[in-house]
Parts: structure tokens; sequence; C-alpha cells
């Protein structure tokens, strides 16, 4: 145990290294880089643009930029953003937890519907239910997160009236009921893919824990069907989930920033791309790395969770 | 014993094939086949039958609903007529999601192989640049290459690539790690072949099954990846359609003119679910591993 989370560890780490290299990369490859802000500047000369690069240290080496900006990330210093001058770190603080709530309660919704499809799936085999099921994942797939947004704008609050357009609450309503009733639509719209990734993988997991010995052993000492299922079938097939948890991550975060534009929702993505409109660079690449950072630290815990949880990876 | 006296015609060659037989057993796939050669077809010719030209302004026919005289499909807010616009948007969504998987499934199979054939050292620097790549949420990274290099539908189809790659390279890593043991390809080592011979004329053969699956799914998700970035206002840029773009400004006309949401999302829908399809269809016919569907 002591040696499998000594070495996950070690991974992640060298995974966080990569992941800063490429990200100093984008950050290198954008338009005029952290200079942008002053080229607008008509008052600017090539003489004031010249002493900033100095100041800046941007006519040094690129490896020498690059560990100093990653020595700054480490320490805490992501640099401050050029719209309002408040620190990097701050302005994604502060619009973390809309993003968090929407991909909780999202995940939440597609655990629980994507499970049950999947394991309905793989008991009634070949079924109706499970053709339909298939073939409405792949088309669940297939629809853009942000179209499906608009429909269920269109009919649930434009048509019917029952759900709000957008926005995360109503000015001057600030009740748990409100937050509720504005989280409904845009959870519902970020879980239909995740939906169906939970259900194919579900299905897959428990087709693979029923050819088991151990469910052959159950049955033939004659326990009920009902409880082979639930308790050793669905025990083993949920294992593989919470690594799949972790994985969808980044898939998730991206329908996240989809859906918070067209909800209006005030979280990382809509702050991502308001931040690409005012080229706030720093902002920008802030969200880059924390959300890889996200994906990794996400990766880590399933792993260690499973490693806790499985007996087999445990106690070896 | 009677002879038999009647002669059975010989089926076509290509009949004969299991894999051919099987993929067009696939219900799904086959629409799925169907559906893009009708859509390929409708945005090659279609523009030229339609009365009006997509860049066509009409502003005493703005905001027409669908199936107002000759506009099939409506028109938009600035009258332009939206059946010619979509079969335009068709021809620059399809390109870019056919050239950005033709791109990445490229890149994804020679990193692949290059991984899978080298060294220890090889494959662990290959392999952990893929999992940094695929750290990061897929829009993230687009958006932000979108805004550093300038978004032509060249440069849009290369940043697509550059951030759907490493699935295939995964695929065929795994596959060529397996196969690197196999006896022809020692005996290929016995015989004196080069490297770059036994990787390429050896072993990428036998990986092809696993990457045209992977490929025809990276079509799908290109697709769609265009539309997001063009919905959102960082891909193709206007007076050129796409389909992600015609939905661009559909939002704050959604209560009086639903039609400029709805069609375009639906000819994304129904083009990425056909390719899905033919992609599920070949997996079964090539008889490719079945990881999650």
């Amino acid at each position: 145990m002591a040696a499998f989370l000594f070495s996950r560890f070690l991974q992640s780490a060298v995974l966080l290294v990569i992941v800063s290299i490429i990200g100093f990369l984008v950050l290198y490859l954008m338009p005029g880089g952290p200079l942008s802000q002053y080229a607008l500047d008509p008052g600017m000369t090539q003489e004031d643009i010249a002493r900033i690069t100095e100041q800046l240290g941007l006519n040094r080496p690129v490896h020498v930029q690059y560990l100093d900006w990653i020595w700054g990330l480490v320490q805490g210093d992501w640099g401050t953003s050029f719209r309002d001058g408040s620190p990097v770190t701050q302005v994604i603080a502060r619009h973390v937890p809309a993003t968090l709530l929407l991909m909780g309660s999202s995940t939440v919704i597609a655990v629980a519907i994507g499970t049950w499809i999947g394991i309905r799936g793989a008991t009634h085999r070949y079924s109706g239910f499970d053709y339909i099921a298939t073939v409405g994942a792949m088309i669940a797939l297939s629809i853009p997160t942000f179209w499906f947004g608009l429909i269920g704008i269109y009919v649930f609050a434009l048509r019917l009236d029952w759900l709000p357009a957008g926005n995360m609450y109503t000015i001057g309503d600030g009740s748990v009921l409100n937050y509720l009733h504005h989280l409904i639509l845009p959870s519902i719209v970020l879980a239909l893919v995740h939906i169906a990734i939970w259900s194919r993988f579900m299905r897959t997991a428990t087709l693979d824990a029923i050819s088991q010995d151990f469910v052959k052993t159950a049955r033939a000492k004659g326990v009920s069907e009902r409880r082979v299922v639930m308790k050793h079938v669905v025990g083993n097939a949920l294992l593989p989930m919470i690594t799949l948890a972790g994985v969808q991550v980044p898939s998730l975060l991206t329908g996240a920033l989809v859906t918070e534009t067209v909800f209006t929702w005030p979280g990382m993505g809509r702050l991502f791309l308001d931040s690409l409109g005012y080229s706030d660079y720093p902002v920008v690449m802030g969200l880059l790395m924390f959300s890889a950072l996200l994906t990794i630290v996400a990766n880590l815990i399933a792993d260690i969770t499973v490693a806790l949880v499985d007996p087999r990876i445990r106690l070896a | 014993m009677s002879t038999t006296d009647f002669t059975v015609t010989p089926l076509p060659r290509w009949w004969q094939n299991r894999v051919v037989r099987k993929f067009f057993g696939h219900r799904l796939a086959l629409l799925g086949l169907v559906m893009i050669a009708l859509l390929t077809l409708a945005c090659i010719f279609g523009p030229y039958l339609l009365p009006y030209d997509s860049l066509y302004i009409d502003l005493r026919a703005r905001f027409a609903p669908p199936l107002t005289g000759d506009h099939y499909f409506g028109t938009d807010p600035l009258g332009r007529d939206i059946a010619a616009r979509l079969l335009m948007a068709g021809r620059i969504s399809l390109l870019v999601g056919f050239f950005a998987m033709l791109l990445a499934t490229i890149l994804g199979t020679f990193i692949g192989v290059v991984a899978g054939y080298g060294g220890r050292v090889v494959n662990a620097v290959l392999m952990r640049l893929v999992d940094g790549f695929l750290s990061f949420p897929t829009i993230f990274m687009l958006l932000a290459l979108a805004v550093a290099l300038k978004p032509s539908p060249l440069m849009i189809t290369v940043i697509i690539a550059l951030t759907g790659w490493m699935e295939v390279a995964r695929i065929v890593e795994a596959e060529v790690r397996s196969l690197r043991e196999r006896e022809f390809v020692l005996a290929g080592r016995m015989l004196g072949l080069s490297q770059a011979h036994i990787m390429i004329r050896e072993i990428l053969p036998n990986c092809m099954g696993p990457i045209i699956v992977a490929a025809t799914l990276t079509v799908a998700r290109a697709i769609l990846l265009e539309a997001y970035i063009s919905f959102l206002g960082f891909g193709i840029q206007p007076p050129l359609p796409s389909w992600g773009n015609m939905l661009n400004g559909a939002q704050q006309y959604l209560g009086s003119a639903p039609w400029l949401a709805i069609i375009p999302g639906a000819a994304i829908t129904i083009a990425v679910t056909s390719f899905n399809f033919i992609g599920d269809g070949l997996r079964d016919a090539l008889d490719v591993r079945n990881d999650n569907f």
C-alpha cells in the first residue's frame, strides 16, 4: 500500500511538471504575451516597450522564464488580472464554488440515472430496454451541450415557464429553494452526456462482474437473483466507476464551460470566456493550469479511494 | 442422383468479405452511412439548386419562419436564407471535421507507433506527454489556442487535431506493444529488416482496425468541437458560416425565432450521430475490442 501510494504520488508530480510545460508553451504562443496590455496604448514608444520587456524579464532565455514562472506558481503567485488588478488566485477562487456546485449536482444526477440504466441493461441484456439505452447513449453523446441547453430553455423557460432561463439566483432572493430552482435545468443539461457515459461503463462493468466465478458460487449456493445482483455484482462493478469519476473531470469542466455560457452561470467557464474577451491572459493561464491541476488531483483521489476500498490493493 | 441444373452466380468479391458483410448487416451503421452520404451530397450540390445565395441579405424578409415562400428553413436576422447558409456551413463543418480527423489520426498513429515500438524511455516520455495533454479540459485548451493563433478555418482544423490525437495514440500504442513480441515481428527482425520497415510495413497494417474505428469517432468529436468553439465566437468567423457560428446569436432570439437555434443544432446532431453509428458498426465488423460501447 505504501509503495503504491508513493509511486502514485510520484506519477502525479511528473504529470504536473509536464502539464506546466505545455501550459507555459501556450502562454508563450499568445500574441504579444504579457506585453499585449500595453500594445494598444498609443502613448507607448518603442523604448517604453523595450524597458517593460527588460523589467518583466521577457528578454531572458525561455527556460529561465519558465523556471521563474513555475516558481511563482508554486509559491502561490499566479500573477494579477489585467482587468481589475486583483490576484489571479482570488479571481479564480471567487468563481470556483459556482462551478463545483454545478458539476457536483450534475454528477449526482448522472451517477444515479447512469448506474441504474447500466445495471438494468446488463441484467436484461439484448432486451428492448438495453437496445434503446445503447442507441440513446450514442445519440446523447452526439448532441451539442449548448444546443440541448437552448432547447431546454426554449421548452421549460420560455414555453412552459416552469424554470428560470439563466443566472444562479434571482437578485434579492437568496433562499436555498431559489438556488435549487435555478440549478435544475443547467445540471440536467450538463448531466446528459455523462448519463450516457456512466450507463455504458456501468453496463460493461456489470457484465464483467456477472461472468465472475464468485457470482456462479453465490447462485449455486441458492442466493436469490436479486441479492446476487445487488450485493455481489453491483458492489464489484462500482469499483472501476470510482476511477471513471476521476477520468471524467476534464470532460465535466468542458461541459461546464458551455453550460455556464448558455445559462449565464457565474463559474469558472464563464470567467474563462470573459477573460478571453478582455485578453486577460494571466486569468486565462491561471484557469488553464487550475483546471489541469483539478484533473490531476481528482485522478489521484480516485486512485487512492480505489486502493482503500479494494482489498486486493489495500492488503498488497 | 439428379444433377443440379441451375448455376449460382457468384457474389461479387467485395461482398464475400466478412467485414463488409458484417458492416452492412449493422442497421444503425448503414443508416449513418446513408445520412452522411445524403448530407455530403446536399452540401456539395444543394447550394446550386436553392433559389437564394447564402450571403444574400434581404432586410425585408428578416426572421421569416420556416416554409415562408421559397425559404424552406426560414431566414436569419439579416434576412439571409437559412437553408442556403446551412448547406454552405455544412461544407465548412464537414471539411474541418474530416481534415482535423486526418491530422489527428496521422499524429496519433505516429506517436503511438513510436511509443509502442520504442524503448522504455521513449515510451515513458511520449505516453506521459499524452497524459499531460489529456489533463486539460479540451475546450479550455482549444479556446486558449484559438486566441493565441489566428482563427482561420485551417488553423481551427489544426488546433482541433492538436487536442484530439491522444486517444488514437493510446489505442495504437497498446496495439503495437502487444504486436511487437509476435512471431512475425521476430521473424522480420531475424531477416534483418530495418526498424522503420518493421514498424510501417509489418506492425502498422495489423493495427488498422482500431485506427479506422478511432478515426471515425474522431470525425464526430471534431465536428462537435468545431461547433463548440464557433458557437462561443472563437472558431470559424462570420461571414463564413459554420454550423456552430450559425447558433452564435441564436440565444437572444430564442423566444421569437426558435428555428434559428433548432435547425443548425439538429444538423450538428444528425451528422455527429451518424459518424458515431458508423464507428459503432465498424467496431463490430472489424472485431475491435469493445470497451465501452
